[in-house]
């Protein structure tokens, strides 16, 4: 009995030991994730003159200085990068989830001689990455005059196979088809039944694929590199590039300023649904 | 016949057993049209057609465009004695095996800690939306920013190891002298790119296999509880075996992502110093976009090609595997 009690303690003891170890470890790892971010943006404040003679976690007062260098250099517009990455970001998003969840649902509702071979296609192409098959497209486009132009951004968002699967895995959960045959009696047209009933119970899958859909096509740098060669043109990843250029070789500050303006609408975005992200990526994997 | 008519105010439907076979299916074919149609012009043919530059002579010489004229396996050869291109698929495993192994080993360890009741760890929530938050910013802008922060003579990190007198505090009067120059070692390039490629990753990890973890049946923690295991004795011969299929899943997404490595080492140094950091993916679009040489190109891309798809094989299998354990076992 002695002993039981006396091993309790050290191992409580122990234990405590071990949670505020614990601790510190997420502490300095949260500080790490955190740290590039911050220095990017404190240095975005300061002057040229103070980052190369110091070193500084606290804000300056250069930040508006900063930012009329920045606008006079009108190499890095990072405006017109923003204007471009939310139009191809936008409309490839709402292709993507739309077209997805139609394919879904057509091989989830109705029977038909090829479905079986359509679901085995999809979840046989579903980790072709893109890039093996970029000369093929890049060739593809040049011949259709398609290069430097939005469309080859956009439109190939219609066919998703990673997302079309999600969708298939939500969609077989959700009891459907006795809501669909409802509506058919109610004498419903099928497209009718799609948007208007079936699309809202898809709500939550849908949500889930915006924000991912959205966030691979606005970070996405190999194919626009690829297909954009004008500068107008230019998405935000594409324009970052401009900064590492001779042209801002010692303007240390507004290379950060510029930085920062182009991760700052996802922090925010991150900062604002970080619960749903953190959960569409642990649902994810579980699923798929 | 009169069965299968239904009359339902003035208008006369048919039941739903004939209208099935008659009309539905023709709204299946409909529905998954559009994607068919997009994936077979966008993504299929562009995959077929790489495959027949892959074996052509395709490439501007002197600013006009030559081929496609078909030369077998002229590519195939060249860019398998080509030391660049057995160089990028050198460069490619080094940067993923030096950033995954102690990414899988600290998301395990985290993972084990967040999941165990008796440590019963606070504030998971906070922590984990901290350390994912490099996984969704853009890689560009990420590797413009490590770029800038270890840039020579002027950058943050030279002038914070100054300030903690690592190096002489002169820095700051002549950064030429004493400053360090990161990107002039091949080392210490690739284990910056290997320390970014951590640094995004190992927050997803931990996720997916804290997700892995949790979907465990508690009451098999419980009876090894009673039992009086501890809490590395569960973890080791409990919870490791049981979250291996999603270790194993974990593994191939990872080194099909890490085979696509682009975005950290093209921004970063491009390749540099001396092609020490060029990826096979930074290989196939500077032959397509840079050299103009669409032929060689398009081979590496079908050595990729091949590469990827004997992966994801891979995880087709495991995972119709683990339907099968899982409906004997009922663990999942």
């Amino acid at each position: 009995m002695k002993r039981t009690i006396y091993y309790d303690l050290s191992y409580s003891r122990s234990l405590k030991a071990k949670t505020v170890f614990i601790y510190i470890v997420c502490i300095l790892l949260s500080i790490l994730s955190i740290f590039p971010f911050w220095v990017m943006f404190v240095n975005a404040t300061r002057s040229s003159l103070q980052i190369k003679t110091s070193f500084s976690l606290l804000p300056s007062k250069y930040l508006i200085e900063n930012w009329k260098t920045m606008i006079n250099r009108e190499a890095f517009n990072v405006f017109l990068g923003f204007k471009n990455s939310f139009f191809i970001a936008t409309c490839s998003t709402i292709l993507t989830v739309y077209f997805s969840a139609l394919t879904a649902y057509g091989l989830a509702v109705y029977q038909f001689k090829l479905r079986k071979s359509a679901f085995t296609f999809i979840i046989a192409v579903l980790m072709v990455p893109t890039q093996v098959a970029a000369v093929g497209f890049y060739r593809l486009m040049a011949s259709m005059n398609l290069n430097n132009t939005f469309i080859p951004l956009i439109v190939p968002a219609i066919a998703a196979p990673a997302v079309v699967f999600f969708m298939h895995q939500y969609i077989k959960s959700a009891l459907l088809i006795e809501i669909v045959e409802s509506a058919r009696i109610d004498g419903a047209g099928e497209l009718y039944i799609f948007n208007r009933i079936a699309l809202p119970i898809f709500k939550p899958a849908i949500a889930t694929q915006i924000i991912f859909s959205y966030i691979t096509s606005w970070n996405n740098f190999f194919m626009p590199g690829m297909i954009l060669t004008d500068v107008k043109k230019y998405t935000l990843p594409l324009m970052v590039q401009i900064l590492k250029s001779d042209r801002f070789r010692t303007d240390y500050g507004v290379v950060y300023l510029g930085l920062s303006l182009t991760v700052l609408p996802l922090i925010i975005v991150y900062l604002l649904l970080s619960k749903h992200i953190i959960r569409g990526v642990a649902l994810g994997s579980v699923k798929g | 016949m009169v069965d299968n008519k239904v009359t339902v105010g003035n208008k006369t439907l048919y039941s739903r057993k004939r209208r099935n076979k008659v009309s539905y299916s023709r709204y299946g074919y409909l529905f998954i049209a559009p994607f068919f149609i997009v994936y077979a012009i966008f993504h299929l043919y562009p995959l077929l057609y790489t495959f027949y530059i892959s074996f052509t002579d395709y490439l501007y010489a002197s600013f006009n465009l030559v081929g496609p004229d078909f030369v077998g396996l002229k590519n195939y050869i060249e860019v398998i004695k080509n030391p660049r291109v057995t160089g990028a698929i050198k460069n490619t495993a080094i940067l993923w095996i030096v950033n995954y192994i102690p990414q899988l080993l600290l998301a395990l360890l985290l993972a084990a800690w967040f999941t165990d009741p008796r440590l019963n760890i606070r504030r998971q929530g906070t922590f984990k939306v901290m350390v994912f938050m490099p996984n969704i910013m853009t890689a560009a802008t990420i590797a413009v920013l490590f770029y800038a922060l270890f840039s020579y003579p002027v950058g943050p990190i030279n002038s914070m190891l100054a300030k903690l007198n690592i190096i002489p505090k002169e820095y700051f009067l002549r950064p030429e002298e004493y400053g360090i120059e990161f990107f002039r070692s091949p080392m210490a390039t690739r284990l910056i790119i290997s320390f970014i490629q951590f640094w995004m990753w190992y927050g997803h990890t931990m996720i997916i296999l804290i997700a892995g973890i949790m979907g465990i049946d508690p009451e098999i923690f419980e009876s090894a509880e009673i039992d009086g295991a501890t809490g590395g004795q569960i973890f080791r011969n409990i919870t490791l075996p049981l979250i291996k299929p999603i270790m194993l899943y974990t593994l191939v997404t990872s080194l099909i992502g890490g085979l696509q490595m682009f975005d950290i080492p093209k921004l970063l140094l491009n390749g540099g110093p001396d092609y020490k950091t060029e990826t096979i993916t930074m290989y196939i679009f500077g032959q397509a976009m840079e050299s103009r040489n669409y032929g060689k190109s398009a081979a590496v891309s079908i050595v990729l090609f091949i590469l990827t798809s004997i992966l994801s094989l891979f995880i087709f299998y495991l995972f119709k595997e683990e339907d099968n354990v899982a409906e004997e076992k009922g663990v999942w």
